[in-house]
C-alpha cells in the first residue's frame, strides 16, 4: 500500500469508527492486520520459534479474519523504533512486541498512532493503546523439579541461566523448591553464563557442571546445546526451554515447557475484532494453556509421570502455589510465612536463593 | 585434583577452532593483507560443515566442505581488495555481515535437526585411562590444529615459497619489481585463510555442540583477529596464545560450576584475565624492541604497481 495523504485520512475514518462499528468493522471489510516484532530469529528454536509459533496459532485459528506480519531479528534501540512505525504505517492495527527490551519504543509509538494497539511481552510501562502479557514460565519449573527430585542420583542440579534476571531467578527457585519437597537433600548450583545464544558455551558450562557432579540440568537459555551434552555424557537428564527439544536428546530429555502465545494472541485479536480490547496485563500460565509441559521422556517412570502430572493439575486447578510459603532464603532466613503466597509483584521483582540454591560464584 | 583432565580436555576443545582460525589469518597477514572477515567466513564454514555432516555422516567430508565453503567465501574478499583495490577494512567487516546473513539463510532449514559429534580419533580403549585422555581423547581436527601450528611456522621459516610470501608482505613493490606475482601470492594466502576459518567454523557443530544455531561462534573469530597480534605474527606463540584464551574461557566455567580449590579464584578474576593478559603481553612487546617490529610491513595496504 503506497502512503499517501488519503489512506492516512482514510485510516483515521477508519478508527474513529471503530467503536461504533464493533465486529462487523472487520467481519465485511479489510481483514484485521497484526504484526509481530521478534529480537532474534524465528529458527533459534526456543523463544522467537515460540512466538511465531503463537502467530501460526492465530492465522489457523481466525483465518480470513486476520492477516499477519513479522519480522525478526530486531535489536533493542532505534531500529525497534523504526520498524514498529513501519508496521503501524503499513496499517497494522495490532502489534506484539515480544521482547523486554522493546518497551521504550512501543511508548513512544504508540503516542504517534493512538488508534493501533500494541501488547508488550514481559514488559511493565501501560498506556490506554499499550497493553502487556507474560507467561508463568516458572510454573513448567516446578513440575520439571517434582521429577528431578525423583530421578536426581547424587542430589547435585545445576541450572545454567543466562542473566539473573527475576525471571531467571524465578525459575531457579521453582525448581529448587519443588525438587526438594521431594528430596529435602537436593542442591541446585546456578551458573549465569551471561548470554542468551552462545551454544559452544552452554555447552562447556554443562560440561563443567557435570564434571562436578551434577546428574540433572536445566537451562534457561535460548538453544538445546546443555541438553545435547547431557545425552552425549549418559547423564540422567535436562528438560527442553520454549520448546520441545527432545530431537535432540532423544534419551535424555525428561520433559519440556512449551511456550504456547497461540491463545493469548487468538484473544487478543478477537477482543479487537469484537470492539472489546482494552489495554490488558496479563500474566497466564499452564491453566490458560500458554505454558505446557512437553511429552515425558523414556526415564520418567510412571510413578514420576503421576507425581509430576499431580503437580501441573494442582497448578491448573489452583490448588498448588509453588511459591507458597513457609520458604526460607539460602541464608536460612524465612522469606515467605506458612500459608502465604507471594503476591505477582513481589516475584516479578524476585532477587534472592530459596534453600538449596547455592549462591552463584 | 581428578578435575584437572576434564578442564584440560575441555579447554583443548574450545581452544582448537581459534587456533585453527587464527593460522589462517596468520598467513594472510603475513602476505600484507588483512582479512577482518574471519567471523563471517568461520560461520559460513560452520553451516556448510554441519551440511555435510547431516547428508553424509561423514565428519571428514564435512569439514571439507567447511574449507571449501570458508574458501569460497574468501575468494569475494580476494577479488575485491586485491582485484579491485578496494579498502580492506571495509570489504572485512562487510564479509563479515555478508557470512553471519548467508549462513543464518543457509542455515533455515537446519534448526531443530541434530546432527552426530565427530568421534575421538584414537581408539577408545587408548584414551581409557585419565591421564591418556589428555594424549588420546580429541578428533582429528585438534591434532591438525598441532600439526598446522608446526606446517605453517616451517612454511614461513624454512621453505622458500614462504619466503616469498613474506617478502610480499614486507614490501610488495619490491617483490614485484623482481618478478613475483604480489596478487597471485595474496590470493593463495587469503584462500588458505578463508579454508583454515572454515574448517574452524565447522569445529562448532561437529566438536562442541552438534547443532546449527545462528551465529554459534559467537564472537570467536574476533578473538582469532585479535590473537594474531597478541602473538605477534610467529605460529608458536599464536598457540600458547589460544590455549590461554582457551583456558581462562573454561576455567572461568568450571569455577562457577565446582568448588574445592576452584573457587578459591573468583570467577569475576577469570572473566576478566584475557584481557590482564593482553595488556602484560603488550607491555612485553613493547619493552622488547624486536618483536614490536614484526608486524608486516605492508599490511593492509593496497598493491598498487606503478608501472
Amino acid at each position: 500500500m503506497t502512503l499517501n495523504r488519503r489512506t492516512i485520512l482514510k485510516a483515521g475514518a477508519a478508527a474513529a469508527a471503530l467503536p461504533l462499528l464493533g465486529s462487523r468493522a472487520f467481519a465485511q471489510g479489510e481483514p484485521l492486520k497484526v504484526g509481530f516484532i521478534y529480537v532474534g530469529t524465528i529458527n533459534d528454536n526456543g523463544y522467537n520459534y515460540a512466538h511465531n509459533q503463537g502467530r501460526i496459532f492465530l492465522e489457523e485459528q481466525l483465518g480470513d479474519l486476520v492477516e499477519t506480519t513479522y519480522v525478526e531479528n530486531v535489536p533493542e534501540g532505534p531500529d525497534c523504533e523504526r520498524v514498529l512505525r513501519e508496521l503501524a504505517q503499513q496499517g497494522n492495527k495490532l502489534i506484539f512486541a515480544t521482547s523486554f527490551g522493546f518497551g521504550d519504543s512501543v511508548m513512544k509509538v504508540a503516542q504517534q498512532f493512538p488508534d493501533v494497539k500494541f501488547e508488550h511481552a514481559t514488559g511493565y510501562q501501560k498506556a490506554d493503546n499499550v497493553g502487556l502479557y507474560n507467561a508463568r514460565f516458572y510454573e513448567g519449573r516446578a513440575v520439571c523439579g517434582t521429577i528431578a527430585g525423583h530421578l536426581s542420583k547424587t542430589g547435585k542440579l545445576a541450572y545454567i541461566g543466562s542473566f539473573p534476571i527475576p525471571e531467571v531467578v524465578m525459575g531457579i527457585n521453582a525448581l529448587a523448591l519443588s525438587a526438594r519437597k521431594v528430596n529435602p537433600a537436593i542442591t541446585v548450583k546456578p551458573v549465569y553464563i551471561s548470554t542468551w545464544n552462545d551454544p559452544a558455551k552452554e555447552a562447556d558450562a554443562a560440561r563443567a557442571l557435570i564434571d562436578q557432579g551434577v546428574d540433572i540440568i536445566a537451562q534457561h537459555t535460548d538453544g538445546p546445546a546443555a541438553l545435547q551434552v547431557a545425552q552425549e555424557r549418559g547423564i540422567i537428564g535436562g528438560f527442553g526451554q520454549g520448546a520441545d527439544m527432545s530431537a535432540f536428546a532423544p534419551e535424555t530429555q525428561l520433559t519440556s515447557i512449551i511456550d504456547h502465545w497461540g491463545p493469548r494472541y487468538v484473544a487478543s485479536a478477537q477482543a479487537l475484532i469484537d470492539g472489546t480490547w482494552t489495554a490488558g496485563d496479563t500474566w497466564e500460565g499452564l491453566k490458560e494453556d500458554v505454558v505446557q509441559i512437553g511429552p515425558y521422556g523414556p526415564k520418567v517412570t510412571e510413578e514420576v509421570k503421576a507425581a509430576a502430572e499431580a503437580v501441573r493439575t494442582g497448578q491448573i486447578d489452583g490448588s498448588f502455589h509453588i511459591f507458597t510459603g513457609p520458604i526460607k532464603d539460602n541464608t536460612g532466613t524465612e522469606r515467605v510465612a506458612a500459608g502465604v503466597t507471594m503476591t505477582d509483584a513481589e516475584l516479578l521483582s524476585m532477587d534472592w536463593y530459596v534453600e538449596g540454591v547455592e549462591q552463584p560464584a | 585434583m581428578e578435575i584437572i583432565i576434564p578442564i584440560i580436555v575441555t579447554l583443548v576443545f574450545a581452544a582448537t577452532p581459534i587456533l585453527l582460525a587464527a593460522l589462517g589469518e596468520l598467513v594472510v597477514e603475513k602476505s600484507g593483507v588483512l582479512n577482518l572477515g574471519v567471523e563471517g567466513m568461520m560461520l559460513v564454514g560452520a553451516i556448510a560443515g554441519f551440511a555435510g555432516q547431516f547428508y553424509t555422516g561423514n565428519p571428514y567430508f564435512a569439514l571439507l566442505c567447511g574449507a571449501m565453503a570458508g574458501a569460497a567465501t574468501a575468494i569475494i574478499f580476494g577479488f575485491l581488495t586485491l582485484s579491485l583495490s578496494a579498502n580492506q577494512t571495509a570489504t572485512g567487516l562487510a564479509l563479515t555481515i555478508f557470512g553471519t546473513g548467508f549462513s543464518a539463510l543457509a542455515g533455515a532449514p537446519f534448526s531443530a535437526r541434530p546432527i552426530q559429534l565427530m568421534g575421538p580419533l584414537f581408539p577408545a580403549e587408548l584414551a581409557s585411562h585419565p591421564a591418556l585422555r589428555v594424549v588420546f581423547g580429541y578428533s582429528a581436527p585438534v591434532y591438525f590444529s598441532f600439526f598446522m601450528v608446526f606446517a605453517v611456522w616451517y612454511f614461513l621459516e624454512k621453505t622458500r615459497p614462504g619466503l616469498i610470501l613474506r617478502a610480499v608482505g614486507e614490501n610488495d613493490l619490491s617483490a614485484h619489481s623482481i618478478g613475483y606475482s604480489v596478487k597471485l601470492v595474496r590470493y593463495l594466502a587469503v584462500l588458505f585463510g578463508g579454508a583454515m576459518a572454515g574448517i574452524a567454523g565447522a569445529c562448532f557443530p561437529l566438536l562442541l555442540t552438534p547443532q546449527w544455531a545462528e551465529r554459534m561462534t559467537a564472537g570467536r573469530g574476533w578473538i582469532a583477529v585479535a590473537l594474531v597480534v597478541f602473538a605477534s605474527w610467529r605460529p608458536f606463540r599464536l598457540l600458547a596464545g589460544a590455549y590461554l584464551f582457551g583456558l581462562v574461557m573454561t576455567m572461568e566455567l568450571y569455577a562457577k560450576a565446582g568448588g574445592g580449590v576452584l573457587s578459591v579464584i573468583p570467577s569475576e578474576l577469570w572473566a576478566a584475565l584475557p584481557y590482564l593478559a593482553t595488556i602484560i603481553v603488550l607491555v612485553l612487546i613493547s619493552i622488547k624492541r624486536d618483536a614490536s617490529t614484526n608486524a608486516p610491513a605492508c599490511l593492509g595496504k593496497p598493491f598498487l604497481p606503478t608501472n
